[in-house]
């Protein structure tokens, strides 16, 4: 990859004792006609220059609200952030003035989206797509935009970059559609990068290589990455660190290899059950049983119990904190240690 | 004659038998005087037999022909060429009370629960529909009680004969899908990427559900997805499809352990594993490009363009899915060897 020009990373602003980026205690409400949908309910995490973190729930766990939060683009209203802070650089975000975060959005972090196909414009050339942000926001000249669009192009791997420029979103593949979206979002040389789903619409052999992509550019160019995924096996294959989400909280905080190891939240360990592995034959599979809550009557103590096999009286009751267990591991379980050393369920 | 999922015949006799199906959609130019300027070869040749009591997983990328072939066998679409013959009976000639018949015997279930139900329909109706088509497969009287007996058989509460489909969850609404397939005591039911819109810790209880009842009713499935693993969980043999043809088909056992084909070794090798430690020592082999069109499908084996393999003779010489030397398991690779340290 390092035959690609790509200018090199400025040193990364991050003040000497904080994180990259940082969401404090994060509360979001989504205020609808039926009654208020509490979607993110005290969510904290920290991303570090270079290092990828996933953030991995079901439907509905809040993972792409928190992203969204953070970029900037929630539609306010129905959502309602109630509380809570989102660091940047040693900057709250939430309380800086929309023409100020129109400098970080894009610029310093970015976003790539499930479905590139919605998400790119279906009536203008991808080349002009990439180079919009570039005269828009750089002011380059169109010649100068256009070469650095071909400079990103091939970055993401697409080939005859320069014949393509004046193709149309629905002229390229699925896999080569998210290539383009990458490219438009490296087109700033953001520092912090969120995916939501990006492999999520595609076949496993293209997901494989976009993947490999992600890797690349995350290498080259020191980026750090927020990867917010429902599958188990994508984050096993490149995250550092993985945020488990459920029901607008996080309920296990952990590096990849502990996690899969031994996961110390009965949630986390019921995913890890029930999935169906390559490299093992048919019998019963085990299940979560129930279904998630509905964020409008989320159950009492831990919004887990209902469906918890190690839920006890205090479930019900209390709402469990954090639980530390060393190595910046945490779970949102009374019972962490036990679900932890017990490797029989 | 129409006897209802009763095992007339052993376990283990073909049931289902698919001889060179093949479906071309033409691509057509001109708007007055539509001329044909080519086809889709979205199926080209595809042959497999389904035994009864077993599942046929059906894995592949999209637009490789899996949903069309289910279209097919459906009766959904009409075949450009080939046979298949559903215990015996010709699916592809057979027309009025046969086809009736036929389909009675063969019920799908869709990919998506959202769109694939009713929305103006209450779940009895939904699930009763059939009875309608089929007034002879269950006497008006007792049809409200089969629908509850239906409801209770897919694990969903009898008393919500009434409700409609948006008053239930995602898994929920694929129980209903499955009930209906059901309702005429098929003996196969097509599966279409059944759980792929559901979340995880959903997707485990539907695919649990569909092993139940196939123990219970001796039904033959048809899985056809896009997640191997789902696929290795439920099927007894897998056929991998590539560009409208099966390029091999096996066991379980053989296709997940000794798969010779080169686009089978890639899609296995690709897909990702749920455990980090696995990270090093992984080898995955990252295929060139993309899927070429159905429309234009190279020469040859289909393959060859992004094979690593590929010599002079994949262009000029189709490979047949027959058993090979290194494998006694149909594949359709003039170079078929199982890869090694896997």
């Amino acid at each position: 990859m390092s035959q690609h020009a790509v200018r090199p990373t400025p040193a990364s602003p991050t003040p000497p004792d904080g994180h990259l980026l940082e969401v404090r205690d994060l509360h979001i409400e989504f205020r609808t006609g039926e009654g208020v949908a509490k979607v993110i309910n005290g969510v904290s995490y920290h991303l570090d220059p270079g290092e990828t973190l996933a953030v991995l729930g079901e439907s509905g766990s809040g993972k792409s609200v928190t992203a969204q939060a953070i970029m900037g683009i929630l539609d306010t209203p129905p959502a309602h952030i109630s509380s809570g802070e989102i660091r940047y650089a040693g900057r709250d975000l939430l309380g800086l003035p929309e023409e100020q975060r129109r400098q970080i959005r894009g610029k310093e972090i970015a976003m790539i989206f499930q479905d590139a196909l919605s998400a790119l414009n279906p009536v203008f050339p991808v080349g002009w797509q990439i180079g919009e942000t570039l005269r828009q926001r750089l002011g380059m000249s169109r010649t100068d935009a256009r070469r650095r669009s071909v400079e990103l192009m091939d970055l993401v791997q697409i080939p005859a970059a320069a014949r393509r420029l004046g193709d149309y979103p629905h002229q390229f593949s699925g896999g080569m559609r998210q290539r383009v979206m990458i490219a438009m979002a490296l087109a700033m040389e953001p520092k912090v990068l969120i995916a939501d789903e990006p492999t999520t619409a595609l076949d496993v052999t293209v997901q494989a290589q976009i993947m490999d992509l992600l890797a690349d550019l995350r290498r080259d160019l020191d980026t750090a990455m927020i990867l917010i995924t429902h599958d188990l096996g994508v984050v096993a294959d490149v995250a550092d660190r993985i945020a488990v989400m459920y029901a607008g909280r996080i309920v296990e905080h952990a590096d990849v290899r502990s996690l899969y190891r031994a996961p110390a939240h009965p949630y986390t360990k019921g995913l890890l059950n029930s999935i169906p592995r390559l490299d093992q034959r048919g019998g019963k599979l085990s299940t979560i049983r129930g279904l998630p809550p509905n964020l409008m009557r989320i159950p009492s103590g831990c919004p887990f119990h209902p469906r918890c096999p190690y839920a006890q009286q205090v479930c019900v009751d209390v709402v469990p904190h954090d639980l530390v267990l060393g190595d910046g591991r945490t779970s949102a379980c009374h019972f962490a240690q036990e679900v932890r050393d017990d490797r029989a369920g | 004659m129409t006897a209802p999922a009763s095992p007339t015949t052993v376990r283990g006799e073909t049931l289902l038998d698919v001889d060179h199906v093949v479906k071309h959609f033409p691509i057509t130019q001109g708007v007055v005087f539509k001329k044909k300027t080519g086809a889709v070869k979205a199926v080209d040749g595809v042959s497999f037999q389904l035994r009864r009591g077993e599942t046929l997983g059906i894995v592949g990328e999209s637009g490789c022909g899996k949903s069309t072939l289910a279209r097919l066998l459906m009766r959904l679409e009409k075949p450009t060429a080939g046979r298949a013959t559903l215990a015996g009976r010709d699916l592809f000639a057979a027309s009025g009370g046969e086809l009736r018949r036929i389909r009675r015997n063969m019920q799908m279930v869709m990919q998506d629960p959202y769109t694939s139900l009713n929305p103006r329909m209450t779940v009895g109706d939904i699930i009763g529909e059939p009875f309608e088509i089929h007034p002879e497969a269950t006497p008006k009287g007792s049809r409200q009680r089969r629908v509850q007996e239906l409801l209770d058989v897919v694990g969903l509460n009898p008393e919500h004969i009434n409700r409609y489909p948006h008053q239930f969850s995602g898994g929920q609404r694929q129980r209903i899908g499955i009930a209906r397939a059901l309702a005429l005591r098929p003996e196969v039911i097509v599966c279409d990427e059944p759980v792929s819109a559901l979340d995880v810790s959903i997707q485990a209880q539907v695919i649990n559900l569909l092993e139940e009842l196939q123990d219970e009713l001796g039904l033959s499935y048809i899985f056809i997805a896009h997640d191997l693993s789902v696929v290795r969980h439920i099927s007894d043999r897998i056929a991998v499809m590539y560009l409208g043809r099966i390029v091999e088909i096996g066991t379980e056992d053989e296709i997940y352990d000794r798969a010779t084909h080169p686009y089978t070794q890639a899609l296995l090798s690709a897909a990702p594993v749920p455990d980090p430690d696995a990270r090093e020592h992984r080898s995955i082999i990252r295929l060139r490009g993309d899927v070429p069109s159905p429309a234009d499908p190279p020469s040859g084996c289909h393959f060859r363009t992004r094979c690593w393999k590929a010599q002079d003779i994949c262009a000029t010489q189709d490979p047949q899915a027959v058993p090979r030397a290194a494998d006694p398991h149909p594949s359709a690779c003039h170079f078929a060897e199982v890869r090694p340290g896997r």
